[in-house]
């Protein structure tokens, strides 16, 4: 499938995104540092692409997806979005009331199909809220048939639109969330694990659907994933984060076959292939993931990292295009030659 | 290694099922595998299709209003605890007549046969540090005092890989990572040295980094201590990664089972064919369709009648696939398939040599 032209001007752009929590301790509840869940993040996402955000729990990418819609406020940066209109506005320093007209043009799905939907709301509620609550369609008639069209759109039957949650299984559920988020025809949404808690056979079937949904109504999509195999299978780009940082960003095929970050290799290295013959091929990092409350000097990465120097544990590397479009943070970048997934040792795949 | 003519488990035609008012759960309903020494038997499939209760039925441990209907679990023990005990002439005890409160199933779980059960906080107390309950486990099975169950537990923590092991017995459980607390729990399951260890989806909720090193860690546990384990997972990666005999089941029944290669490879399954197909792998093409799977699995009141896989089955034959229930037919010495369809003529890729280096 052809990648998405980035001629045109990016629909959100991020510039040095931060979000730091506070940690409090005693009594008083004194501030005693800080948690930085994201770190001066910045990327940029092109109308009708699918950008992977990929890294291991708790590296920043709720909080990153949370920040560029507004659910929460940043600590400092820009989130450049280009509205209908073609106007650029930067979403960091709005207002609630501010950021109302703009939210109907992002939408977010989230992760757990079963906590995201009120069980004491009908599919009609559930996916008709949006419409009044920010289209302000008041008529109930124009509701329903709009709710009926969009159960059509996502394979569920008008007919359950009376029916609560708890009688859908997992996979419906989250059509059901897609549905919800569809309803005021968003151009970016941004979907925080949305196959990770479905069994393989459900999570093929919503993977086509978004895959469906984008082409017909030219979707842009945000997609926070931990399982690598399935950022391959969907995104166009992909960036990495690590404690908090962007390691790396570049297109799926330059990421997965030629990565420049260390900790991206061991990624790869790290999943599990549905293959027999390709065992033993599995190389476990050494270590844990440092906690974002007291992260390391210089690259968070070099404790762990079989390829640091000395420069690696004293100065923070800066993320720099490397190849056009492969942005990498890693000080010996040029030099390393890692190795990514194969494309030559994999055998004949079925189907 | 499958060909060891004494199994050290062999379950027959397991029935558990779950009496609620609005009706009877069949969450095991026929179910046959074995494992021998040293092996690691993979149980896949999805959620809800019984994997976990068919290990707590193994343990014993399936509370009302569960209740082991049939089948029998024929158990090998080791040669020392087992002198105590009304073995068969054949050297076996089948657990599931045994009283699941009795002494010899009390010494069996935690000393023979050791759970890491799926949910993780299950396993630790929060009110007592991990050295606490690692050498109450071990008195509990073995006559030794508190110094030497201290001595060995800190040896555990140390062989799953836990830095400052002496430090980490004065921990919490919840004063540890993801990772380190998953393998405080391996250590504490493998305090007594069981022979058989199951571990219920150890890797689900942690990070690829850490599920990769707890999988070479279980992989070279089992190799020093010739100790057999059932592991369950839904990831198919990771059974590929570490079964040598899989085990695939869809609502209660076994579906397919064989070596891993042959699984794999010459699956026979309609089902097992479908649920590979349907996992994006990081070698496939990217932004195609993924095939999938028809329909959605039942609800578990709702069970279909004959092959429980028919309505969602792309080769269901009416009149037969809906009426009677397969059983089992060998495919090869070592692989078995409970499908209708199967007559005796392979789909599917030539099997590599096992002997070749893993
Ligand atoms: N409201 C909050 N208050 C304090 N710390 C927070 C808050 N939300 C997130 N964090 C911390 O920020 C860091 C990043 O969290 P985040 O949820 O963004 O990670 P993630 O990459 O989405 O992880 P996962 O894969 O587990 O969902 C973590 O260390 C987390 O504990
Ligand atoms: N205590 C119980 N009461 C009633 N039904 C139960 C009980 N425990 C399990 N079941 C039912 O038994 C069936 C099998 O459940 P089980 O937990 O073994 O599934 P599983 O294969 O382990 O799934 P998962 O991958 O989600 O862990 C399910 O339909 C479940 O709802
Ligand atoms: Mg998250
Ligand atoms: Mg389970």
């Amino acid at each position: 499938m052809a990648n998405p032209s980035q001629t045109a001007p990016p629909l959100l752009e991020v510039q040095h995104l931060c979000k730091y929590f506070p940690v409090r301790a005693g009594l008083l509840r004194r501030q005693v540092g800080e948690i930085r869940a994201v770190d001066d993040v910045s990327f940029a996402v092109y109308p009708g692409e699918t950008l992977g955000l990929v890294g291991e729990s708790g590296c920043g990418k709720t909080t990153t997806a949370r920040c560029i819609l507004r659910a929460l406020a940043p600590t400092s940066g820009a989130i450049l979005f280009r509205t209908q209109e073609g106007t650029v506005v930067d979403l960091a320093p709005l207002s609630e009331a501010e950021l109302r007209p703009l939210r109907r043009e992002m939408q977010m799905i989230f992760q757990d199909p079963f906590a995201s939907l009120n069980p004491r709301m009908t599919l009609f509620d559930i996916v008709g809220e949006p419409l009044l609550v920010l289209g302000r369609m008041r008529d109930r008639q124009q509701r329903m048939d709009r709710v009926a069209e969009l159960l059509e759109m996502v394979g569920l039957r008008p007919e359950y639109m009376r029916r609560y949650p708890h009688a859908f299984s997992g996979g419906q559920r989250q059509r059901i969330v897609i549905a919800r988020a569809l309803a005021l025809n968003p151009r970016l949404v941004v979907a925080d694990e949305p196959v990770s808690a479905l069994d393989v056979s459900v999570q093929a079937q919503v993977l086509n659907l978004m895959l469906r949904l984008q082409q017909e109504l030219g979707l842009t999509y945000i997609f926070v994933a931990h399982d690598l195999s399935v950022v391959k299978h969907f995104c166009d780009r992909v960036a990495v984060m690590y404690v908090g940082k962007l390691v790396e960003l570049a297109p799926t095929r330059s990421l997965f076959f030629q990565p420049r970050h260390p900790y991206t290799a061991a990624l790869m290295a790290a999943v599990p292939v549905p293959d027999p013959r390709l065992r033993g091929k599995m190389q476990p990092l050494e270590g844990e993931v440092p906690s974002p409350a007291n992260p390391p000097s210089g690259c968070y990465f070099h404790p762990r990292c079989p390829h640091a120097v000395e420069i690696c544990s004293q100065e923070p590397p800066r993320l720099q295009e490397i190849a056009p479009g492969h942005f990498v943070s890693c000080h010996r970048a040029q030099e390393l030659e890692l190795v990514g997934v194969d494309a030559a040792e994999v055998p004949g795949h079925e189907g | 290694m499958s060909n060891d003519p004494a199994p050290l488990l062999v379950v027959r035609d397991l029935k558990t099922y779950f009496f609620l008012d609005e009706g009877t759960v069949r969450a095991v309903d026929g179910v046959d595998f074995a494992v021998h020494p040293g092996q690691v038997v993979g149980i896949v499939g999805e959620s809800g299709c019984g994997k976990s209760v068919t290990v707590k039925s193994v343990m014993r441990l399936v509370q009302r209003p569960g209740r082991l209907v049939a089948g029998t679990i024929r158990f090998r023990p080791s040669s020392q605890s087992a002198q105590r005990w009304p073995l068969a002439p054949d050297g076996t005890l089948d657990l599931a007549a045994l009283d699941p409160q009795g002494p010899i199933m009390r010494a069996i779980r935690g000393g023979e046969i050791a759970l890491i059960p799926q949910e993780p906080m299950a396993a630790f107390s929060p009110v007592h540090t991990i050295g606490n309950q690692i050498v109450e486990a071990i008195r509990l099975h073995q006559d030794v005092d508190r110094q030497t169950a201290w001595e060995w537990g800190v040896e555990r923590l140390a062989e799953v890989g836990i830095p400052s092991p002496a430090q980490r017995m004065r921990a919490y459980s919840w004063e540890l990572s993801g990772g380190l607390r998953q393998r405080a729990m391996i250590a504490m399951a493998l305090a007594c040295g069981p022979r058989l260890l199951i571990a219920d989806e150890p890797t689900t909720a942690i990070d690829v980094t850490t599920q990769a090193q707890i999988l070479t860690l279980l992989r070279a546990l089992q190799e020093q201590h010739n100790m057999a384990i059932i592991f369950i997972t839904h990831d198919l990666g990771v059974i590929a990664q570490i079964a040598d005999h899989v085990v695939v089941m869809y609502l209660g029944r076994v579906m397919e089972a064989g070596p891993v290669e042959e699984i794999f490879l010459r699956p026979q399954h309609p089902y097992t064919r479908a649920l590979l197909r349907s996992i994006p792998s990081i070698h496939t093409p990217s932004r195609t369709l993924l095939p999938t799977i028809q329909g959605s699995i039942p609800h578990p009141f709702n069970r279909p009648a004959g092959c429980p896989f028919h309505p969602r089955c792309g080769d269901f034959v009416p009149g037969l696939c809906d009426r009677n229930t397969p059983e089992p037919v060998p495919v090869s010495p070592t692989q078995t398939v409970s499908c209708h369809l199967y007559t005796g003529e392979l789909h599917g890729e030539p099997i590599p040599d096992r002997s070749s280096p893993a």
